[in-house]
């Protein structure tokens, strides 16, 4: 990669991150409000570890469970990862296992469940979960959750393309990443005396023929 | 049947006579004649899924139990299930089932538990398996996205079908594509939101082919417990249930005319008369 290309990349990736953790948190602010739920979670699957790993929560346990992780294979959040299917429980507080589980890592026990994989082309990114809902269940409301679904797994593939992106940079040194800042502050008028420098520097930098 | 086997690939002339049908098929097909007085005794279904709690009061005992474990790359060992559910889901498809079919031989292949990345292979390891056991149903509350395991998916579904062994897996409900469900040598089922166990409707509009109860259901779950649920996964078991009723009457059946059957029973065709 040429260090112009590389610098235009990194300009493109640094803040992306954010961004699209905000999307994230968007799409569980939205899908806890539409279903006036209690709260509502994305979890990303860390294929590596085979684990799932909290990335967003709207609602009760929020903040705090940012970057908990739970196996990917088993329990309820693992058999939809695992079979692709989505599952809505009630009374799943009565289930001993689940419940302890939960209260361990969240300290919140739901008594209703929504738990909808995240399906990108053919991947499985993560799911999302909304818990303890006010409406009775009808199909309607799963063909909502179907298509929110839909929006949470795009957000879920651009953030993750940003940190594999951040990931490439971070192998190529601090350079790129120092060039990317000072890209970013020649934006407008204001960056005018900034691109002459810039434009001084690479003239005396460049190798001479 | 006949003593003079007509060839597997072709009928002579003159040999129609030969292609005798082992069960006498009525000009009228009732849901009575189909299933009535059935528990599905001794028909043999294996359901693919999470495991299941042996001896929970809504299941009973299991014929048989095995585990789907990934040893190395694509490879995968079966193996006597110590574990039991890992989830709740198995355990909730097997009390449907046998609140359906009381006397059907219920067994159990987990393919939960063999991490994410094992989840595919375990997948296909388990439904090979299950369809060389020579199973009459299998249920397959699952799927996967994966076009690389779609051929192989194929492959066995075509040969369970060949087998006299019914295939059904439940639809997805996302706009996305995946499989088994979606090969029509399965029967596949999506979910209806009445609360009548033995309703079900043929779709015109494939390729979901049934809709089954899967709304609200109360379902076995872990630790002798119940929980109420809702999802395709929970409609296929409905429907693998009236297939067990059905060949616990007709063993004969193939999976051609189990199907038929359905289609000729369901509430929008003839059923109930």
């Amino acid at each position: 990669m040429s260090d112009e290309l590389r610098a235009a990349v990194a300009a493109g990736v640094l803040g992306a991150e954010e961004e699209h953790r905000m999307l994230l948190q968007s799409v569980v602010e939205v899908a806890r409000a539409i279903f006036a739920a209690r709260a509502s979670s994305v979890f990303l699957l860390d294929e590596d570890a085979d684990e799932l790993v909290f990335e967003a929560v709207s609602g009760e346990g929020a903040e705090s469970l940012i970057g908990q992780r739970i196996p990917s294979s088993t329990g309820i959040a693992g058999w939809v990862l695992v079979t692709r299917q989505p599952l809505v429980l009630e009374d799943v507080a009565n289930d001993p296992r689940f419940a302890r589980d939960v209260a361990e890592s969240t300290g919140y026990v739901p008594q209703g469940l929504m738990c909808v994989p995240l399906l990108h082309e053919e991947k499985a990114l993560g799911i999302l979960n909304v818990l303890d809902r006010a409406s009775q269940f009808t199909l309607e409301e799963m063909e909502l959750l179907g298509l929110f679904a839909n929006q949470a797994a795009i957000a879920l593939d651009l953030l993750q393309r940003a940190r594999r992106a951040q990931a490439v940079l971070a192998e190529t040194g601090d350079s790129a990443e120092a060039l990317a800042r000072v890209a970013a502050l020649l934006e407008g008028e204001s960056g005018d005396a900034g691109r002459k420098l810039l434009g001084a520097l690479e003239d005396l930098l460049r190798p001479q023929t | 049947m006949s003593s003079r086997p007509v060839p597997a690939w072709s009928m002579p002339a003159g040999r129609a006579q030969d292609l005798q049908l082992p069960v006498e098929w009525p000009a009228q097909l009732t849901r009575e004649w189909a299933w009535g007085d059935s528990t599905g005794k001794d028909v043999r279904v294996c359901i693919l899924d999470s495991g299941i709690e042996a001896g929970h009061p809504l299941v009973g005992d299991l014929e048989q139990a095995v585990a789907v474990t990934v040893v190395e790359g694509d490879e995968v060992e079966i193996s006597e299930d110590k574990e039991g559910d890992l989830c709740g889901h198995g355990t909730a498809c097997a009390g449907i089932l046998r609140s359906l079919a009381p006397d059907c031989k219920l067994s159990s292949v987990r393919v939960l538990g063999a991490g994410f990345t094992g989840s595919g292979p375990a997948l296909l390891g388990g439904l090979r398996w299950a369809v060389e056991q020579g199973f009459d149903v299998i249920n397959m509350s699952l799927s996967t996205t994966k076009r690389q395991f779609a051929g192989i998916l194929h492959e066995l579904a075509d040969a369970a079908y060949f087998r006299k062994t019914v295939l059904v897996a439940s639809a997805h409900n996302m706009p996305v594509e995946s499989y088994p469900w979606r090969f029509s040598s399965v029967i596949s089922v999506g979910s209806h939101e009445e609360p009548d166990p033995l309703a079900y409707y043929y779709n015109p509009n494939p390729p979901v082919e049934f809709f089954a109860r899967g709304v609200d259901v109360e379902v076995a779950w872990l630790a002798g417990g119940t929980i109420r649920c809702t999802g395709n996964s929970f409609a296929t078991p409905h429907m693998s249930g009236i297939c067990a009723l059905v060949l616990g009457k007709h063993r004969e059946l193939t999976p051609f005319q189990l199907k038929s059957v359905l289609y000729l029973t369901a509430g929008n065709v003839g059923g109930g008369r």
